[in-house]
């Protein structure tokens, strides 16, 4: 198998030095980013973004809590950030096959889905405004370009590698080769989202995760459609949980009502889910058809697809933010904040908060930017994510209802402040029964109109993936592959990838096969979480490959 | 010889377009913008002339918007020495952009006007042509393979049925079709070059060209849906149902 990033020493590369090097232009790297800008100007501070352009692999809900954006621009409305749609009205409701129960009095029972306040928003459209500030204020913004490899020298990270170009399938150069660059910086900050593949390795070559409990991920997959304007309540917003799923996979589904005629529909099926029939993405389309969302769609138009992991763990799982000359920010590390449903503002918070260590130890010439810990540790952020701690891990516990009634609990005698904290007890990889011991799930066949299969799905993400480059979807040994995925599992990657990347074939008589269609990848990163053995690894493919999510996803 | 290349930024090839819900046209608001690929490879030819000594100055020009100014630092991070931007919001269409362009060649005096044979937006394959004619220059099309020698130019046109090569004194126009060469990729450090190289602002209105349209865009629509089709037994069922339903024989 060739290591598209790994052979990395035998070449020889450019180099260009920065004060930072930023991996990742999502809302935690755009923050640090801007805010290292604001409060020094002469700092020399570079961010990567493999997506084509800034907003490209953007995939979120979204509501958000403005509370961060605040803080980092208390302009920001004179500046014209996309703010356009406040939270009107909204639902959470317990779904049954046939019918959906609202749970009532939303705020006091449940005071963490209060969105008085907030905005539903496109992430991508937040993004590339946040780009345009950031580049307004002297930040060099690269999008095209992955972080392929850590530049370690003397056990510290040093910068990173930029990915090569115009390697072919076999790994030979093509007459366009360009080698990746060496990017030298004093402190490199990854904030690659859940499961970045540079965040993985710095954790496990720094030993990151060793007093963290196992982090836990979600699979969020998401449409936006166009709707005819007399059915637009703008600033709507719903969430359910109950039906499809079963008791012991936490999940639900999210719609709201936003921009010009827009609906964001969306699915988030938690990784330790236990059947391996399960298709997260069956799921997500079958909800369409409860009575709670159907007429949402009525005389719409589906117009773009995608799907990303999320870090689902909370503060039971974040890893030490820190190591010798970088820091991990946002869903790198895992900040989001599951019962809220909500990672952005905490994301933004811990890329203000890094930046802040960043620019004390870049002052005092240290190589760690130690009092990250410290500063976090006093931040609100903190709080919220300590108060909301039993939450998700009640669900793994006590299922569906009794995760439920925990949650009231907890929030409102307790108000986040009881005196124990529940754990998470394994990784998302560990949690499948096998096949035969699990129940077939029969999931209805798409109309074409309301649902979809992948195929028509994944059109819509508007992937650019040049073929003739080494698959990013490494399977370290395939023997492993036929005995457990196949033989335990019934190649479950089949089911859960939102992309149709992994399918299974069998030629005449002859043995099934894994055929991996990577030109498909939205990068998503479920793979990686989810393979029983951990035999699957997603490396960077070439620059500006992947999805091209244009603004309202 | 210096190269003129003129390039048009375009909803990116990778994006499937959307007809906005009115039928006015195609949704580029929040789209991916890229330049045309044609151009690209009308591009990638002039650095290969500069690189063989037979042009000493490639100079990238576009009209558009002041955002179109991306696709003049793209051009300029693959190689372009300097830019043009010829700023207007008005719709122009391909009669305009002639005119516009046979100013800027007045002015700067090129040997070669090496262009993509069509954009991928409104694929009019005009705008080539039409500036040949207007500055009464010959014009090789369909370009697929161009070769410099003695102040003349042989260009090979894919033509139906094979290759036509035909040789033309210069100053010529030249528009690039797909497999006249593979564009390189823009290079970090070229890109971070880009941002200082000399860009100029013109504004088209002071130009002495008369922006007005004569082309009106009427609608636009999505192609009809294709309905499924069905798996005939015979001959006989095919030949009938292309009598009876579809109604082609």
């Amino acid at each position: 198998m060739t290591q598209p990033s790994n052979d990395s020493t035998a070449i020889e590369r450019d180099e260009m030095a920065f004060d930072v090097v930023i991996v990742g232009g999502g809302p935690s790297g755009l923050t640090a980013a801007i805010r290292l800008r604001q409060e020094n100007p002469d700092l020399s501070v570079c961010l990567l973004e493999k997506g084509s352009e800034i907003g490209a692999h953007i995939v979120s809900g979204a509501v958000l809590e403005p509370r961060t954006l605040e803080e980092l621009f208390p302009d920001w409305k004179e500046r014209g950030a996309p703010l356009k749609t406040p939270v009107s009205d909204e639902k959470l409701l317990y779904l049954t096959k046939k019918s959906a129960l609202p749970i009532p009095a939303l705020h006091m029972l449940m005071p963490q889905m209060d969105n008085r306040g907030n905005y539903v928003i496109s992430l991508g459209e937040l993004c590339r405004w946040l780009g345009e500030q950031a580049e307004a204020l002297g930040v060099e913004i690269y999008p095209g370009f992955s972080g392929a490899d850590l530049f370690i020298e003397d056990g510290k990270v040093c910068g990173v590698i930029t990915g090569d170009m115009g390697i072919n399938r076999d790994g030979q150069h093509k007459p366009d080769f360009t080698p990746g660059m060496i990017l030298r910086a004093k402190q490199t900050i990854l904030s690659e989202g859940a499961r970045g593949s540079l965040s993985k390795k710095a954790m496990a070559t720094f030993d990151l995760r060793k007093n963290a409990e196992p982090q836990t991920f979600g699979l969020g997959i998401k449409e936006v459609w166009e709707i005819p304007a007399e059915n637009h309540r703008p600033g709507f917003v719903q969430h359910s949980f109950g039906w499809p799923l079963d008791t012991h996979t936490y999940g639900g589904a999210f719609l709201y009502h936003f921009g010009e005629n827009l609906v964001a529909y969306g699915f988030i099926t938690a990784l330790d889910y236990r059947n391996p029939w399960l298709s997260p993405f069956e799921e997500m389309q079958r909800t369409k058809q409860h009575p709670a969302f159907k007429p949402h769609f009525e005389g719409g138009r589906r117009i773009i697809y995608g799907a990303r992991a999320i870090s689902e763990g909370g503060i039971q799982s974040l890893p030490h933010p820190v190591f010798p000359g970088g820091v991990l920010t946002g869903d790198s590390a895992g900040f989001l904040n599951m019962p809220k449903i909500k990672g952005i503002h905490t994301s933004m918070k811990s890329g203000i908060i890094a930046a802040d260590a960043v620019l004390e130890a870049l002052k005092n010439e240290q190589p760690e930017a130690d009092s990250y810990m410290d500063r976090l540790r006093s931040s609100w952020l903190w709080q919220e994510l300590y108060a909301a701690r039993n939450i998700r891990p009640s669900f793994s516990r006590w299922g569906m209802i009794g995760g439920a009634l925990y949650s009231g609990i907890d929030s409102m005698i307790f108000r986040g402040r009881a005196p124990w904290t529940l754990h998470h007890p394994h990784a998302d990889n560990a949690t499948l029964l096998p096949a035969d011991k699990a129940p077939k799930i029969d999931y209805p066949k798409a109309d074409g109109k309301l649902t979809f299969n992948r195929p028509e799905s994944v059109f819509l993400s508007n992937i650019s993936h040049d073929e003739d480059q080494p698959v990013h979807l490494q399977v370290a040994k395939m023997d492993v592959w036929k005995e457990v995925n196949l033989g335990r599992f019934a190649a479950p990657e089949s089911r859960y990838c939102p992309a149709g990347v992994y399918e299974t074939l069998a030629q005449d008589g002859e043995e099934e096969q894994l055929v991996i269609n990577a030109q498909n990848c939205v990068h998503c990163k479920s793979c990686d979480i989810k393979d029983p053995e951990q035999n699957i690894n997603w490396c960077t493919p070439e620059g500006a490959s992947g999805p091209n999510y244009p603004v309202g996803m | 010889m210096k190269v003129l290349v003129p390039v048009k930024r375009v909803v990116d090839y990778n994006i499937k377009p959307r007809v906005a819900a009115d039928g006015s046209g195609v949704e580029t608001q929040g789209v991916k913008m890229s330049m045309n690929p044609f151009d690209e490879i009308a591009l990638e030819e002039a650095l290969r002339l500069r690189e063989k000594n037979q042009a000493d100055e490639v100079i990238a020009v576009t009209i558009g918007p002041q955002v179109a100014q991306d696709v003049l630092r793209t051009a300029m991070a693959m190689g372009a020495d300097r830019a043009i931007l010829i700023r207007t919001d008005a719709e122009i269409e391909p009669r305009v952009v002639a005119n516009l362009l046979k100013v800027i060649v007045e002015r700067e005096n090129p040997g070669i006007v090496s262009m993509g044979k069509q954009a991928i937006d409104d694929d009019m394959n005009a705008t080539g042509q039409m500036l040949a004619a207007k500055l009464g220059w010959p014009q090789g099309t369909f370009a697929s393979q161009v070769t410099v020698a003695d102040s003349k130019v042989e260009v090979a046109r894919e033509v139906d049925g094979g290759t036509e090569v035909l040789s033309l004194s210069l100053p010529a126009v030249i528009t690039a079709d797909l497999r006249l060469n593979e564009p390189r990729y823009a290079t970090l450090p070229n890109i971070m070059k880009a941002r200082k190289k000399p860009l100029e602002t013109i504004e088209a209105d002071s130009l002495g060209v008369d922006l007005t349209s004569h082309l009106k865009l009427v609608s636009v629509a999505e192609p009809p849906e294709r309905t499924a089709g069905v798996i005939v037994e015979t001959v006989e069922e095919l030949v009938e149902k292309l009598k009876t339903e579809a109604k082609v024989i």
